[in-house]
C-alpha cells in the first residue's frame, strides 16, 4: 500500500524511520478490557529499554463511553504527555471523527476493517490501516465476551508489529500475567498472533517512526504513584488507615490493604492449640471522609501511624477535622491524589487546584505542612516523610499528588530503603519522663522547634491530659482569658513555620547569565523541564525552581528574590502557587506572571513552552 | 468547657476496691453544668461503676463530641485521658483511637444532638460495625447550650419552655440501635443510680459496643409541664419492668448459666448479668422480642428501662478484622516494616 505524503522529515531522509521518539493513541470504548491491552504495550515497551510514558484518558463511567490511552516513546526520557501523535489506533465507531482529526498529515490510523469506514472519515493526508478484527476474532474465538476482550488483544498484537515490538517480550508478558490461567494465557496469545500475523502479511513493514531495544529503563521500575504511596505507608510503619472510596484516590487504599495482607499478617497459636492469622493493622472504610479523618485523629491521638487518602471532594468534608487536629496537634497524614474542582467538578481529570484549600484549611487562623511530589517515586519517599514530620510537628501533614500521578504508570528509579531508618516519633514522654521533669503542661514545655510535649492515653499512669478543641491555655485546661489562648495560638504558627527546615528542599537549576525563572511543583515537571530544553533550543535561557513542600524555606525566598522575574507554571485557573509565593514567600506579584494549564488533561511541553514565550513577548 | 478543680475536703477512711482505690480516684474535675442537671447523675454512676469493677484509671480513654452532655467526660476519671472533640464526631474518633490500642476502656458520652443529628451517620456506622465502647447518649430532647431549641429525640406534641409544641418525628436511639443490629441496647433514666450503675458495669463488659441511651432531663429548658422529658414525666411513665444485676466473677466465668430461661448473660469480658425481674415471656437475648417490647410501649405511652438487649456472640470490629492482640501502638517498627530486601523483591513486579 502506498503511504500518503509526510509532513514530517522521517522517511523522506533516506527512508530511515525516527526511532523511539512517537507517541500512540488508542481510543476505546470504555469497560472493554482495553485497558489491559494498552497496559500491555506499556509494558513491552519498557522491559525494551526504552523510556515511555502512558497516560489515560478516561470518564467518570463504568461502561460504553469515550475512552483514550496514551503512549509516549521517548529515548530521551521525557514523560509528559505528547499532542502530537504518530499513531491513532481507533477502537471506538462513536469518535472516529474526532480521532481522526487529531492526526496530523503523514499520521495513520489503525481501525478495525471488519466494516468499512464512512467515507466522509477518510482523508488524504492520513494512512488507513485496517485490521478485520471483529471477524478475527469472531471465526478464532466464542462466546461474545471472549470476543469483545480479544479484539483488544488483536490489536496490540498489530500494533506490535507496526511499532516494532518484540514478539518474544509480549509472549514473557503474558506468560507472567497470566501464569496462574493457562486457558486465558493462551487464548490472548492467540490474540496477540491474530493481530500480528494479520499486520505482517497485509500493512507496510515500515512506518516513519519505529521503536529500538535499549538500556534507558535500566535501573528503573514502571509504577502509579498510588502504588508507591501506599508502599510509602507501608514502609513508614502505618498501622491504621481510614479512607472512603473516591476517584482518584482509591487505589491508595486498596494496595495499602493488599500489601499490608502480604506484609503484615502473622500466623499466631492460640491456646487450644489452634493456628489463626492475625492483622498488624486495621484498615476501616469510613461512612464519609470526614469520618475518615476522625479515625486517623483518634488512632494517631492514641499512638498510631494513620493515614487517610481522598482528593477534593475529600478535602472539604474533612476541613472541621483538619482545624481539629491543628489546634489540639495530633498527627494526621492526609494524602490528596488531587482532581478536577470545584464540587464533584471533573472526577477523572487531573488539576493542581487544592494548592490554598490545603495551605489553610479549616476555619481560624490555621495553617499546615504540605508535600508536593512530582512522581511516584517522591510520591513513596514523601509518604514515609509525612509521618515523620506529622508526628515531630504534632500536626496534619498533607501530600498533594494528583491524578496523573497517582493513577498513570511513570517511569522512574527503582525504589530503595534505608534499613537504618527508624521513625521520628516525636516528643512523646513515657511514665520516666514525666516523673524525671516533675510535671507535664502539655502545651507548654516546647522544644527549640516550638513542639510540646504529649503522653498517650492508656500507655501511661501519669500525664493523663484532657483533649479540647475549645479554648485551652499551655496546661490543656479550658481557658477564655485571651492572653492564655493568645499563648498557645502562636506557638503553633512558629512551630508550622519550623517545620520548613526539614521539608524536601526545592529542586532548582540554574543557567548562567539566566535572570528569569520558572517556578513550578509537582506533576508539572515533567513538561515543564522538557519546555525549557525546547526554549534553550531556541536561545532562551531560563532557570527553575520546583517547590517540594510547605511553608516554603529559604531557598525558596531566595529563589524569588534572585530573579528580577518569575513565571509560575502550574494546573489551575487562579494562580494558587503563585499566590502562595506572594502571601508566604513575600514574592512581589508585579514580578511573578502564571502560565497556567487547567482543562484536566495533564500539561505537554509544547503548552508550557508557547505559555512561557507568550509571557516573555509581553 | 471551663474545669474546675475539686476541693480536697479531708473525709473519714473511705472504702476502696480490689485495687485499692477509693471513689475519689474515679472522679474528675467540678461540674460546670446546672445544678439538678441529670448528666451529673449520670457521671456519679460511671464513677461508682468504674470504682466497683476496679478499673486502673489510666485504663480508661474518654471521649465527647460538643454540648452538655460532652462536658460529662472531663467530670469522671480525671486519671484517664479525654477527648472532648468536635459536635458530632465522638464515634470516629472513638473507633480510631480503639482500633490503635484495643487494650483500654473506651467511653465515649454523647448527647441527643450529638448523636442523633449531626452526627447520626457516625453513630450509626459505629453500632455497624460493633466498635468496643460503652456508648451512651445523654437524652434530654434539647440543645442546652444553645438555649432550648429542640432536637431530633423530642416527641410529638412535647412543648418547649415557651410553650411551642413539636411537630417532628422524633428518632428513638434504642430503636435505630435494635434495628442496625446493635450488640447492647439499654435504656436508663439519669434519676434512677441503681439500675444506670449495673447497666453501665455490664456495658463495661461487654464486647463490641453497648448503647445507652439515658433519659437525663435538662432543668433549665425542659423540665416544665408539658415536657416529655422532664423529671416528672419519666417517673410517671417509667416502666421498669427489666431489673438487671451485674454480678463481678472476676477474668473467669465459673457459673453455669441457667437452661430454663434467658435471665442470666455471660458478659464477654468477665462478669455475669442477671435478670431480677423480667415480664413474662421476655427474652432480652431475642431482638424481634425486644423491639417488639419496646414498640407496645410507646403504644401506651410508657418508656420502657433496663438493659433491653444483649447478644455477647456479635463479633467486634477486632474480631472482624483479626487484629493483632497486642495493640497496634506497642507493635515495634521493626515487625512492621518489611525492610530493603523485600522492597527490592517487590518491585520485580513493576519491571
Amino acid at each position: 500500500m502506498t503511504l500518503a505524503p509526510t509532513d514530517t522529515e522521517d522517511l523522506a531522509k533516506g527512508g530511515e524511520p525516527r526511532i523511539n521518539d512517537f507517541a500512540v493513541k488508542f481510543a476505546n470504548v470504555n469497560g472493554t478490557g482495553s485497558a489491559s491491552a494498552n497496559n500491555l504495550i506499556l509494558r513491552a515497551i519498557f522491559r525494551m529499554g526504552v523510556p515511555v510514558s502512558g497516560k489515560n484518558l478516561f470518564p467518570s463511567n463504568i461502561q460504553g463511553l469515550p475512552t483514550w490511552y496514551e503512549i509516549r516513546v521517548s529515548g530521551k526520557g521525557h514523560t509528559s504527555r505528547s499532542r502530537r501523535y504518530d499513531l491513532m489506533v481507533a477502537m471506538n465507531g462513536q469518535t472516529y471523527a474526532e480521532d481522526i482529526g487529531q492526526l496530523g498529515a503523514g499520521g495513520f490510523v489503525l481501525y478495525d476493517s471488519t466494516w468499512p469506514l464512512p467515507a466522509t472519515l477518510l482523508r488524504e493526508d492520513v494512512n488507513f490501516l485496517g485490521v478485520p478484527l471483529a471477524r478475527l476474532c469472531g471465526d478464532a474465538f466464542s462466546g461474545p465476551r471472549e470476543r469483545i476482550l480479544m479484539k483488544n488483544i488483536a490489536y496490540a498484537g498489530a500494533v506490535s508489529y507496526l511499532i516494532g515490538i518484540d514478539p518474544q517480550v509480549l509472549a514473557e508478558l503474558l506468560e507472567e500475567s497470566y501464569s496462574g490461567n493457562p486457558a486465558l494465557r493462551d487464548s490472548n496469545q492467540k490474540a496477540l498472533r491474530l493481530g500480528y500475523d494479520y499486520a505482517e502479511a497485509n500493512l507496510p513493514a515500515t512506518l516513519p517512526f519505529r521503536l529500538r531495544t535499549d538500556t534507558g529503563t535500566k535501573g528503573k521500575i514502571l509504577i502509579d504513584g498510588n502504588t508507591a504511596t501506599a508502599l510509602g505507608c507501608l514502609y513508614a510503619g502505618a498501622t491504621v488507615a481510614a479512607w472512603y472510596p473516591i476517584t482518584p484516590a482509591t487505589s491508595v487504599a486498596e494496595n495499602f490493604q493488599k500489601l499490608c495482607e502480604r506484609h503484615r499478617r502473622r500466623k499466631v497459636t492460640l491456646a487450644d492449640g489452634s493456628v489463626e492469622t492475625r492483622n498488624d493493622y486495621v484498615i476501616l472504610q469510613a461512612e464519609d471522609e470526614l469520618a475518615a479523618l476522625g479515625m486517623v485523629i483518634g488512632a494517631s491521638w492514641a499512638g498510631a501511624r494513620a493515614f487517610t487518602s481522598t482528593s477534593g471532594p475529600g478535602i472539604s468534608l474533612m476541613n472541621e477535622l483538619l482545624g481539629l487536629a491543628y489546634y489540639t496537634e495530633i498527627p494526621a497524614v492526609v494524602i490528596n491524589v488531587q482532581r478536577t474542582g470545584p464540587s464533584t467538578g471533573m472526577p477523572t481529570r487531573v488539576q493542581q487546584a487544592d494548592l490554598l484549600e490545603c495551605a489553610y484549611a479549616s476555619h481560624g487562623d490555621t495553617k499546615h505542612i504540605l508535600l508536593l511530589p512530582a512522581d511516584p517515586k517522591e510520591c513513596f519517599e514523601f509518604a514515609v516523610q509525612a509521618f515523620d514530620l506529622a508526628e515531630r510537628f504534632q500536626t496534619p501533614v498533607m501530600m498533594l499528588s494528583d491524578l496523573d500521578i497517582g493513577m498513570n504508570d511513570w517511569v522512574v528509579d527503582k525504589l530503595s530503603w534505608d534499613d537504618d531508618y527508624r521513625p521520628d516519633r516525636g516528643r512523646v514522654l513515657s511514665d520516666a519522663e514525666i516523673e524525671e521533669v516533675g510535671h507535664f503542661y502539655r502545651y507548654g514545655d516546647e522544644d527549640s522547634e516550638f513542639v510540646a510535649p504529649r503522653t498517650l492515653p492508656g500507655l501511661t499512669e501519669h500525664g493523663a491530659y484532657f483533649t479540647r478543641g475549645s479554648g485551652h491555655d499551655r496546661y490543656g485546661l479550658y481557658t477564655e482569658d485571651a492572653g492564655a489562648y493568645a499563648e498557645v495560638v502562636e506557638r503553633l504558627a512558629r512551630k508550622v513555620e519550623a517545620s520548613a527546615d526539614r521539608l524536601p528542599k526545592p529542586v532548582i537549576q540554574s543557567k548562567p547569565g539566566a535572570n528569569i525563572g520558572v517556578i513550578t511543583m509537582g506533576s508539572c515537571e515533567a513538561a515543564v523541564i522538557e519546555a525549557l530544553q525546547l526554549l534553550e533550543s531556541e536561545g532562551m535561557t531560563l532557570d527553575y525552581m520546583r517547590v517540594r513542600g510547605f511553608p516554603f524555606g529559604s531557598e525558596v525566598k531566595a529563589f524569588l528574590d534572585a530573579h528580577e522575574r518569575c513565571m509560575v507554571v502550574e494546573q489551575n485557573r487562579d494562580g494558587q502557587l503563585r499566590s502562595l509565593l506572594i502571601l508566604e514567600a513575600g514574592g512581589d506579584g508585579r514580578r511573578l506572571t502564571s502560565v497556567l494549564s487547567f482543562g484536566g488533561l495533564p500539561m505537554s511541553a509544547d503548552q508550557v513552552a508557547e505559555g512561557i514565550r507568550n509571557e516573555m513577548q509581553e | 468547657m471551663p474545669s474546675i478543680k475539686k476541693p480536697l475536703i479531708p473525709l473519714a477512711a473511705m472504702p476502696t476496691n480490689e485495687i485499692g482505690l477509693t471513689m475519689r480516684d474515679y472522679e474528675g474535675s467540678m461540674s460546670t453544668l446546672c445544678a439538678g442537671c441529670g448528666h451529673d447523675s449520670v457521671t456519679a454512676a460511671i464513677v461508682r461503676a468504674l470504682f466497683e469493677l476496679s478499673i486502673p484509671p489510666h485504663k480508661v480513654v474518654k471521649l465527647s463530641g460538643i454540648g452538655c452532655s460532652s462536658k460529662t467526660t472531663a467530670y469522671f476519671d480525671s486519671a484517664a485521658h479525654g477527648f472532648n472533640s468536635a459536635h458530632g464526631r465522638m464515634a470516629p474518633i472513638a473507633t480510631g483511637a480503639n482500633a490503635a490500642n484495643r487494650d483500654a476502656l473506651y467511653i465515649g458520652i454523647s448527647g441527643d444532638g450529638d448523636s442523633l443529628s449531626i452526627g447520626a451517620g457516625h453513630m450509626v456506622h459505629a453500632i455497624r460495625r460493633n466498635v468496643h465502647m460503652v456508648y451512651v447518649i445523654e437524652n434530654n430532647g434539647v440543645y442546652g447550650l444553645t438555649k432550648g431549641q429542640f432536637s431530633a429525640s423530642a416527641d410529638i406534641g412535647s412543648a418547649a419552655k415557651h410553650g411551642k409544641a413539636n411537630t417532628v418525628a422524633p428518632i428513638d436511639p434504642v430503636m435505630l440501635a435494635l434495628s442496625l443490629g446493635a450488640s447492647f441496647v439499654a435504656r436508663s433514666f439519669s434519676g434512677d443510680k441503681e439500675q444506670l450503675v449495673p447497666i453501665l458495669k455490664a456495658a463495661a463488659q461487654h464486647r463490641g459496643l453497648a448503647l445507652i441511651d439515658v433519659i437525663s432531663p435538662c432543668v433549665q429548658f425542659n423540665n416544665h409541664n408539658g415536657s416529655t422529658k422532664s423529671y416528672r414525666y419519666v417517673r410517671e411513665h417509667e416502666l421498669r419492668e427489666i431489673e438487671p444485676d451485674f454480678i463481678s466473677t472476676g477474668r473467669e466465668i465459673v457459673v453455669d448459666l441457667p437452661r430454663d430461661g434467658s435471665v442470666m448473660v455471660a458478659m464477654h469480658d468477665g462478669g455475669l448479668v442477671r435478670f431480677r425481674t423480667l415480664p413474662a415471656e421476655y427474652d432480652p437475648t431475642d431482638r424481634e422480642a425486644a423491639m417488639h417490647y419496646v414498640n407496645q410501649a410507646h403504644a401506651r405511652g410508657e418508656i420502657p428501662t433496663g438493659l433491653l438487649f444483649v447478644d455477647e456472640s456479635v463479633p467486634d470490629v477486632h474480631e472482624l478484622n483479626h487484629t493483632s492482640e497486642t495493640p497496634l501502638v506497642e507493635l515495634p517498627f521493626e515487625e512492621l516494616c518489611p525492610g530493603s530486601t523485600e522492597l527490592e523483591a517487590l518491585q520485580q513486579s513493576f519491571v
